[in-house]
């Protein structure tokens, strides 16, 4: 089978108009028009196969982990509408070769146009949900940027919106509808979805599925109250009219439910919801078409009416309505999207689209007229045309059901009516703008198009004549296998003939003619009556409704996001507190079995002192300098408690990290102000406050008691039994940074270049000018950098230098490593700029600290890609003994090539973000004031 | 007999920590603190050190040096803020 490359086809297309945009238009449109009339082509070629009956699946691999395969379908109904779009498609091209003027940017169009197309060929064919609703989206996107094609026009902008808004949280609903059917049935491929009738309709879910679905459906083929979007859609070119607000798009809903229809019809609220959404979509669409002055709106208004009426034949239930929804498809796509095309013609040869000004063109233009008239007729539904047949098939199907119980028969009746209407605004199609007098106001005179942009049209009324008079012949086959698909059973019988006999759907196509007829010619007084009501602009209540969202998301989020870090804090804690406390009620005791730690002298003044330090820096808070130096006790008090519990690593870390912290609270301290004002908060705030943050201490203090006091079998023991051997190093802690978890290490040095890089652009340029007092008033010292600071900082930067390269050296077996060797580096760096000044530095240090961050990096992914020669697994560590004479035997390994990468990336981000800074204050300070 | 030096060494750094402490957080005035902070750095290490001779080890060692070269750091971008307030111009 040749189909899987259907879809594929027109997404290469894509880019060809964009190439060939430069030739002349012909060539422009030629070239478009070559892949999908070559895609056409493949689904010529295999349409016998599937005309015969056949179905075919086929799937390739696309995400195995995660089920997600790339799977097309091939039977009636996509090949029906693949036929439509490809078909129709060409024939837009054709027409919009002509129909856009110089000033359009033809490869642009096309562009679009093709994008649309793939993701419609997509829609169809999808043997996946998931799949499908990624192309619906696309559908969404496509159209969006055609409506707004003619960006320039206010109209064009706020239609393409409004599209985008409805249709895209329709996507959205849809997406929720197919994630739960996909969870109810077990699979997201359709050939197991469509065969699960029974069990999707006796799930509970069912009900919720149904209307996510219909949601999306409904937006998407413009039903009430959703159908609004559709008529501002017609700011686009008429071409994208034609293409996708009459033939294509809009049809997508329609095709969901068709495509659904053996897995979600069937049901009673299928039946009620459906048939009486498309009812009233029906008639008011048919009334309104009336009333438009407009030519495109009335045909969008037309649309939505048939739309209206598809979907009410789908919501029957019953097989022959749906076999007549399929047909009206056909019948629909055909005579409207030629009408759209006589309009524009119209449009472009004239100047107007105004049905008061236009009146009497089939002097100029004859055999358009022509053309559009027999299009038209086709929508009244005059017999011989193939609107007729459908619409036939509609009413006798009317005839045949019990919505509404005993008031059923309202449905033909009002059915009736919808015809009637659409009889009139038909009349009033031809009437007004080919006859009824003169034109009136008109810009240009006019005249008939260029002999190929009619062709389109000719080609689509020739097929109205040919489906009209010979069904069984043309579309017989066709029709056949699209309702076999859509049925997902054996056809019950039926016949596409013209002639029934006189029966009650003749009669009632009668009547719906001969009132079309009466209300057209009291069309006067029904205008008066119109009139009177007064005019709503769906674009005006759209953007009301659209602000009132916003304003109401961002009173929520002003709720929510106050900005007070008070509340923030409050909230935190109140949610941790809420999921950490209820488990601590199931147990039984905090105490464990495990023995506890003796207490000496030494320890007990250590927790005093680390408890008077926590309070203290409370107490404190709002002198921030002083709370900073009250933290600076917390932090040693609890490197020294590291150490003394024998975790020399994580006391060296703690220690360095702390010193870091100091400098960088420091350097920001100097530009905020010195005290924290005063807190207002309410007293029952305090209390609140209090109550949590004491809740909390002690909840975490009754977790550690209990961890610290039960014995627990953890994953350390893994890593002790098996850091020499596996990663050739006796500091597990530092076997785990650079080999088990060396991944993770990778991860967070890069995040950690990132956050660097990001301070640094934050902060670049950004100049504060410098006070010229301090806090309390007294005058800077003058003399900036003191020669005791400088001299023994420099003589200590070798010393420094030494330590860290001492600490990183012996990392992988003792405690140590690069990432403590970075932070001792940058403090040692960090220390000449404090004693020196930023220009010394800059005079010194000539490679900027980004490219630390990037070599940094660099070596790190290498010493992890380079296992990939040895056909190891990224990051596998590598290590091996040596002895040279004198030195003796030693250890070589590449993590400590990677451990320099993160020496190095530590350097980078530490300097990039304290030496700038540094760098925020002006070089002089203000002297206002200063003597 | 080391045993008990130390001990009895240790107990006198632990109420030196504590004196600084009380100095650190009643101060009165900001360099007292700093000064406070920077000895009790100081008498980290000599704890530290004490430590590890106590249980004949040396890998506290690191730590000791750590404090005596990053304490030094600490305090000097201390004075430097009293002193100029940008500690890095």
């Amino acid at each position: 089978m040749h189909y899987f490359w259907v879809p594929f086809l027109p997404m290469l297309g894509i880019i060809i108009p964009l190439l060939t945009n430069k030739f002349n238009r012909s060539t422009c449109a030629l070239a478009t028009a070559l892949l999908p009339a070559l895609a056409l082509g493949l689904i010529l070629f295999d349409l016998p196969a599937v005309l015969d009956g056949q179905a075919f699946t086929q799937s390739i691999e696309w995400i195995p982990l995660l089920g997600l395969n790339l799977s097309f379908r091939l039977d009636g109904l996509s090949v029906l509408f693949s036929l439509l779009i490809l078909g129709i498609g060409l024939l837009v091209i054709l027409y919009a070769r002509y129909y856009l003027s110089e000033k359009d940017h033809m490869g642009r169009f096309y562009c679009y146009l093709i994008m649309f197309m793939t993701a419609m060929l997509g829609i169809v064919m999808s043997n996946n949900m998931l799949q499908l609703w990624f192309y619906w989206e696309l559908t969404s996107i496509s159209s969006f940027l055609l409506i707004s094609f003619w960006s320039h026009s206010s109209d064009a902008r706020k239609g393409a919106r409004m599209a985008l808004t409805i249709t895209g949280a329709g996507g959205l609903a849809l997406l929720a509808g197919i994630v739960l059917l996909g969870e109810v049935v077990g699979s997201y491929q359709l050939n197991v979805v469509l065969n699960s009738a029974e069990l999707v309709q006796q799930h509970p879910y069912y009900l919720a599925i149904l209307s996510l679905f219909l949601l999306g459906a409904f937006t998407k083929s413009a039903q009430f109250p959703f159908h609004f979007w559709l008529p501002h859609a017609m700011a686009a070119p008429t071409p994208v009219s034609a293409y996708l607000h009459s033939a294509t798009m809009v049809k997508a809903g329609i095709f969901l439910l068709a495509r659904f229809y053996p897995v979600l019809a069937g049901t009673e609220v299928w039946f009620v919801v459906v048939s009486l959404t498309g009812l009233f979509t029906l008639l008011l669409g048919a009334y309104t078409a009336l009333f438009k002055h407009d030519l495109k709106g009335l045909l969008a208004y037309s649309t939505i009416s048939h739309l209206g009426l598809i979907v009410l034949l789908l919501g029957l239930n019953t097989e022959l309505a749906a076999i007549a929804a399929v047909f009206h498809i056909i019948n629909h796509a055909i005579f409207k999207a030629s009408l759209f095309m006589a309009a524009g013609i119209i449009d472009h040869e004239s100047g107007s689209r105004d049905m008061r000004k236009l009146n009497g063109l089939w002097k100029y233009m004859p055999i358009t007229a022509t053309l559009a008239m027999v299009a038209s007729a086709s929508m009244a539904g005059v017999p011989l045309l193939n609107g007729f047949l459908s619409k036939e098939m509609f009413f006798t199907e009317t005839l045949d059901q019990s919505i509404l119980g005993s008031l059923s028969w309202l449905i033909p009746v009002l059915a009736t009516i919808g015809g009637a209407f659409a009889v009139a605004y038909s009349l009033r199609f031809i009437h007004d703008v080919f006859f009824n007098g003169e034109p009136k106001g008109l810009t240009k005179t006019p005249h008939e198009p260029p002999r190929y942009m009619r062709v389109p049209v000719e080609i689509l009324v020739a097929l109205c004549l040919v489906v009209g008079i010979f069904p069984a012949y043309t579309v017989g086959p066709l029709l056949d296998s699209a309702s076999l698909a859509v049925l997902n059973h054996p056809l019950p019988e039926f016949s596409l003939a013209i002639w029934h006999g006189f029966n009650i759907p003749l009669l009632m196509s009668g009547l719906a003619i001969a009132g079309g007829l009466a209300i057209y010619l009291n069309r006067k007084p029904l205008f008066r009556f119109e009139g009177l009501f007064p005019a709503i602009d769906a674009k005006i209540k759209f953007e009301g409704a659209i602000q009132a969202c916003v304003r109401w998301a961002q009173k929520v989020n002003q709720t929510l996001e106050s900005g007070s870090l008070q509340r923030y804090a409050f909230w935190l804690c109140f949610f941790a507190l809420a999921l950490i406390a209820p488990p601590l009620l199931d147990l039984d005791t905090t105490r464990g079995s495990q023995a506890e730690y003796p207490l000496n002298g030494a320890v007990a003044i250590a927790a005093v002192l680390l408890v008077a330090g926590s309070l203290a820096t409370v107490i404190w808070s709002h002198y921030r300098l002083i709370a900073l130096l009250m933290l600076s006790l917390v932090g040693l008090v609890v490197s020294i408690t590291f150490a003394y519990f024998s975790a020399p690593d994580l006391a060296l870390t703690q220690l360095s990290v702390e010193i870091v912290t100091v400098i960088l609270l420091l350097l920001a301290l100097y530009f905020f102000p010195q005290h924290t004002p005063t807190s207002k908060s309410r007293p029952s705030h305090f209390v609140r406050d209090l109550a949590v943050a004491s809740l909390i201490g002690c909840i975490i203090g009754s977790i550690c008691f209990a961890l610290m006091t039960s014995p627990l079998d953890s994953i350390s023991e893994f890593f002790i039994a098996n850091a020499k051997t596996g990663g050739g190093g006796t500091n597990v802690v530092n076997v785990i940074l650079v080999d088990f978890r060396g991944f993770d290490t990778f991860g967070e040095i890069t995040v950690l270049g990132i956050a660097a890089l990001g301070i640094y652009k934050l902060i670049a340029r950004m100049r504060l000018s410098m006070r010229t007092k301090d806090h309390d008033g007294r005058l800077w010292a003058t003399d900036k950098y003191p020669v005791l600071l400088s001299v023994i900082s420099q003589s200590l930067l070798p010393l420094f230098l030494l330590i860290s390269a001492y600490i990183f050296m012996r990392g992988h077996n003792l405690p140590g490593g690069g990432f403590i060797a970075g932070l001792i580096t940058s403090i040692a760096l960090i220390q000449q700029y404090l004693a020196h000044g930023v220009d010394w530095m800059t005079k010194r240090v000539s490679v900027s600290y980004h490219y630390f961050i990037a070599i940094g990096l660099v070596t790190a992914a290498i010493t992890g890609l380079g296992s990939w020669a040895f056909g190891q697994p990224f990051l596998t560590s590598w290590f091996d003994y040596f002895s040279l004479p004198w030195i003796g035997k030693f250890e070589l390994t590449s993590a400590l090539v990677f451990d320099l990468g993160v020496y190095l990336t530590v350097i980078g981000a530490t300097l990039l973000i304290l030496a700038n800074l540094g760098k925020l204050t002006t070089k002089e300070r203000l002297t206002v004031g200063v003597r | 007999m080391l045993s008990y030096a130390t001990l009895f060494a240790s107990g006198l750094i632990c109420i030196a920590l504590a004196l600084n402490a009380w100095r650190l957080i009643v101060g009165p005035t900001t360099p007292d603190r700093i000064i406070a902070v920077d000895t009790m750095y100081i008498n980290s290490i000599a704890l530290i050190i004490l430590l590890g001779l106590y249980q004949g080890t040396t890998s506290y060692y690191e730590s000791a040096l750590l404090i005596a070269l990053l304490g030094f750091v600490s305090t000097a971008a201390f004075c430097k803020y009293l002193l100029r307030g940008d500690i890095i111009e």
